[in-house]
């Protein structure tokens, strides 16, 4: 950690940080999100006569295919600071979490670097989502059979 | 439908952002919380309704997430019990998954990593 990260980290945790323009941005950029995924899932509905249904799982591709390329030609992290929560909590900040695990881990190796290493952030979003799901079923079965 | 797109998911961020920037949470614990409450506003019946209200703008959150996992699960229980359950779990959600791997990993193969 050089001189100028360890300032940037100092910055992001003392007291002073903007907390109502974070969120205010993170209203804005996530609006915004939503916003464009509504436009392209009306699109996708009219113009190939897709199902709601059907456009959605298209518009979370997009967003991932979006998210993934950004973050590999690395222009994404600049955004994902700015936005914060605003690029973190739609479907992109997965698929961000993800690419940018996977292309930090490359020089490691394909198995003990990319492969090790990929859910290293997302995994425990994948983690918590099957475990909490699986067991609310169970309790939905138990209680309405 | 797109204004309550915004409204939506941008109410989401808001509430996401407060509470990384008061608490010593990271953004790591912010998302796996986001996905366990969709899969909880799921079982509770209120996850449809949301997304039926914003359209888009529940979709396109990561709460989205846990949502399709529970009614994927609950579409295989209903198809084939218990079995159906384990095998049916990631059905919908294999959508995100899958393609965020499949293009990261062709994305990373392609591209350098920056320093």
């Amino acid at each position: 950690m050089n001189k100028d990260e360890y300032q940037k980290l100092v910055k992001s945790l003392s007291p002073k940080e903007p907390k109502l323009k974070n969120a205010l941005v993170a209203f804005g950029v996530g609006g915004l999100v939503g916003f464009i995924g509504e436009v392209i899932v009306r699109i996708l509905m009219e113009s190939f006569g897709l199902s709601r249904v059907d456009s959605c799982a298209w518009l979370a591709f997009i967003l991932i295919l979006f998210a993934s390329f950004m973050t590999a030609i690395g222009k994404f992290d600049n955004l994902v600071m700015k936005a914060k929560c605003g690029l973190i909590i739609p479907t992109t900040g997965f698929a961000h979490s993800i690419q940018s695990a996977a292309i930090d881990y490359k020089k490691d190796g394909l198995v003990t670097g990319i492969g090790a290493n990929i859910f290293k952030l997302a995994g425990s979003v994948i983690l918590y989502g099957i475990v909490s799901a699986f067991f609310l079923c169970l309790i939905k079965v138990a209680i309405y059979g | 439908m797109y204004l309550r797109a915004f409204l939506f998911a941008g109410l989401v961020c808001f509430i996401c952002q407060i509470i990384l920037d008061n608490t010593k949470l990271t953004p790591g614990h912010i998302t796996s919380g986001a996905t366990v409450v969709g899969a909880l506003l799921s079982f509770l019946g209120i996850y449809d309704k949301i997304v039926a209200w914003a359209g888009a703008g529940a979709t396109a959150l990561i709460s989205n997430f846990g949502h399709m996992l529970y009614s994927a699960g609950m579409a295989g229980y209903e198809e084939s019990g218990i079995l159906g359950l384990f095998s049916n779990l990631l059905c919908s959600s294999g959508i995100a998954i899958i393609s965020a791997v499949v293009f990261s990993f062709v994305f990373t193969l392609i591209f350098k990593a920056r320093d």
